[in-house]
């Protein structure tokens, strides 16, 4: 789950960083009203979902509220890589000597959390990270120690910083490291952390993502989670537990497992077709995630045809047919429907469909020939 | 000959009296697995699979009682990461963990911990394993498969199916099928896999299951090209999948252009391995 930048920044002011002043606003009037607050000159600054604000300009300075009243009119209009601009955060305006990049991830080949850092910070970091990998520091992280302090001290020195900010950067690195690990965030990041004219380092951006699966532990951020930013069937099907994503084509696809769903779906284009959706049940699928996942799959209008491939071994195949009678009850279903059971209870399951008017299928080649057949009808 | 699992194995069920352990105990049992134990807390005493399983209130207890030497973990995503110390703690040299949804930091401290102390962990988020007419440890369905000279390893549960069933059908079996997770961090990687089946007498040839998201199929093809005498042939899946999306597996993610199905292919075309178009393809390049 991605966090917007004012939200980031909350957390991360919990934890001892410091970030400018400033408060998020929905509307240009309000906008006004805090630029007014922070005393007159504020920075605009649209909070959506994607990379890229400030070059798309969804970034303004404002030199005093009127201006800032009409900057966040203008940006309270963007779409920004087909997001809308909902809100926007208005900040006190900095004065920038140094942008620095500072971040913890996990490194998934290591299999620790790494702390990056680099003294290009700003805009342009991933171009850094491209051209010239070695003006970025990194920092294997124990998961089971910690961050120590001397491994800030590491990386101060190996950003030359200025030895007079190393205690109030091992504050900084600390307290994201903090955020980080109590948040169970996959990404921490602040870019840039800026050297101020008053010679102070100042978080200035952030951005926090969050492991889905260690949602149960923080409902907080659960909370936080801005629907407005994704696709409604996605929403909808993160309710039951399902993992759906939407693609341009005109078969849908029901399948268990996620290598077999992603596998399925090459399989479609491989004889010619182009898979609608990607679509998980997982593991151990009951008849009424079964039944969800196909409305949810019937609400796209490209859908011309369906395959379903389920390959049972947690999951029983008698419980995704009854599922599957249950929804075509319900949703009357008027696309042609290609199914494929094998494993745990296949023929239990395929007795339950025999009356249900479905093209049956022995292998997924054969399924998805089919599939490819019927959408083109 | 297989590899990590046989008649021998001495199999302990964490979280055995859940719906999910109950049913897949059963499965295993019948398959003829040698069940020693179950370990559900505060269920201590009991036993279950008509009075043949006994149930133990704790790992370490199961253990000392039964000389358990191999612990499979069905236990919900919150409690699995305790269940993985627990095992590890109890002196389980072998742990396969099934469990799916796992939070990436706790799997980042159960390997680290286990690997300071020297425990197998397979998986989360796996199908277990499987060595065909000796013992099933997991949800693999045991009549998908045959036994054979083939071994089998995969980051991905149903599309293994796939490959073992297709298998079975041209009559080729499998010396062991090992289904080693679809998360960013699991316990065991390709090339330790890749490296038990290049050393296992029995094993002639093996095939190998990737999918998009993180490096360790380029990993393996360099392994496989500088370590391995054997056959390989390879499936990739994800290959029509957009990058940025999470594609169901927590791993399965195309990140800032790495990790691309057509980057893993190539890899692995290099290093000698047939590459199949499609799962049921896997079983026909085999015979050829």
């Amino acid at each position: 789950m991605k966090l917007h930048e004012y939200q980031s920044k909350l957390i991360f002011s919990k934890y001892g960083i410091p970030i400018p002043k400033g408060r998020v606003a929905a509307t240009a009037e309000a906008a006004r009203q805090i630029a007014q607050e922070l005393g007159g000159r504020a920075v605009i600054k649209a909070q959506v979902l994607v990379g890229g604000r400030g070059k798309a300009g969804g970034i303004k300075v404002a030199k005093d509220p009127n201006d800032a009243e009409q900057l966040a009119t203008q940006i309270l209009k963007m779409e920004i890589k087909g997001l809308p601009v909902r809100k926007i955060l208005v900040d006190e305006a900095a004065s920038i000597e140094t942008e620095i990049y500072l971040a913890i991830t996990n490194d998934r080949a290591a299999r620790r959390p790494v702390m990056m850092a680099s003294a290009a910070g700003g805009v342009d970091i991933e171009e850094v990270a491209r051209e010239t990998p070695e003006k970025i520091i990194k920092i294997y992280i124990d998961p089971l120690l910690g961050l120590r302090d001397y491994q800030t001290r590491d990386i101060a020195a190996g950003i030359d910083l200025p030895r007079e900010l190393w205690r109030d950067f091992n504050v900084i690195a600390q307290g994201l490291w903090r955020a980080y690990a109590e948040n169970d965030a996959t990404l921490a990041e602040i870019n840039p952390l800026i050297i101020n004219k008053e010679k102070k380092l100042v978080a200035l951006d952030g951005k926090m993502l969050i492991d889905d699966n260690a949602l149960f532990r923080h409902a907080d951020l659960a909370e936080l989670r801005d629907i407005d930013e994704e696709a409604p069937a996605e929403t909808e099907a993160r309710k039951y537990g399902l993992t759906y994503i939407k693609l341009d084509g005109s078969i849908g696809c029901m399948v268990n497992g996620a290598g077999l769903a992603m596998a399925s779906m090459d399989v479609i284009k491989l004889f010619g077709g182009e898979p609608a959706n990607f679509l998980d049940i997982g593991g151990g699928a009951g008849a009424d995630k079964v039944a969800a996942a196909m409305k949810i799959i019937l609400t796209d209008p490209n859908v011309k045809a369906v395959l379903f491939n389920i390959f049972g071994g947690i999951t029983r195949c008698d419980e995704v047919a009854k599922g599957i009678l249950v929804a075509m009850e319900e949703v009357k279903p008027k696309v042609p429907m290609v199914v494929r059971l094998v494993g745990t209870n296949a023929e239990e399951g395929r007795r339950l469909l025999e009356n249900a008017n479905m093209i049956t299928a022995e292998t997924l080649a054969d399924a998805a020939q089919k599939a490819v057949k019927a959408a083109t009808k | 000959m297989s590899i990590l699992i046989d008649k021998n194995t001495r199999l302990v069920v964490q979280g055995i009296t859940g719906n999910e352990g109950m049913f897949h105990t059963q499965q295993m049992f019948a398959y003829g697995t040698n069940i020693v134990g179950g370990v559900t807390p505060g269920k201590g005493g009991e036993w279950v699979v008509n009075g043949k399983i006994p149930v133990f209130d704790s790992v370490k207890l199961a253990a000392d009682a039964t000389g358990a030497n191999c612990s499979v973990i069905f236990v919900p995503a919150k409690f699995a990461p305790d269940a993985m110390f627990e095992a590890a703690d109890a002196g389980i040299p072998l742990i396969v963990c099934i469990t799916e949804g796992v939070a990436v930091q706790d799997m980042m401290r159960v390997r680290n911990y286990l690997d300071q102390k020297r425990v197998r962990l397979i998986g989360p988020n796996c199908p277990g394993m499987l060595t065909p007419g000796e013992a099933k440890v997991g949800i693999i369905p045991g009549n998908i498969a045959i036994p054979g000279n083939v071994g089998v390893v995969s980051r991905s549960g149903t599309l293994t199916y796939e490959a073992l069933y297709a298998m079975k059908n041209i009559g080729l079996g499998a010396s062991t099928c090992v289904g080693i997770g679809g998360d960013p961090v699991n316990g065991t990687n390709f090339i330790d896999v890749l490296d038990m089946f290049e050393h296992d007498a029995q094993t002639e040839k093996v095939v190998m299951i990737g999918e998009i998201g993180g490096t360790d199929e380029e990993k393996a093809a360099e392994f496989i090209s500088k370590k391995m005498t054997k056959p390989v042939v390879g499936f990739i899946a994800g290959q029509t999948a957009p990058p940025g999306k999470r594609m169901g597996h927590a791993g399965a993610i195309i990140e800032g252009g790495a990790g691309t199905a057509a980057d893993k292919i190539k890899a692995l075309e290099a290093a000698g391995v047939k590459v199949a178009k499609h799962p049921e393809e896997i079983a026909s390049l085999l015979k050829s």
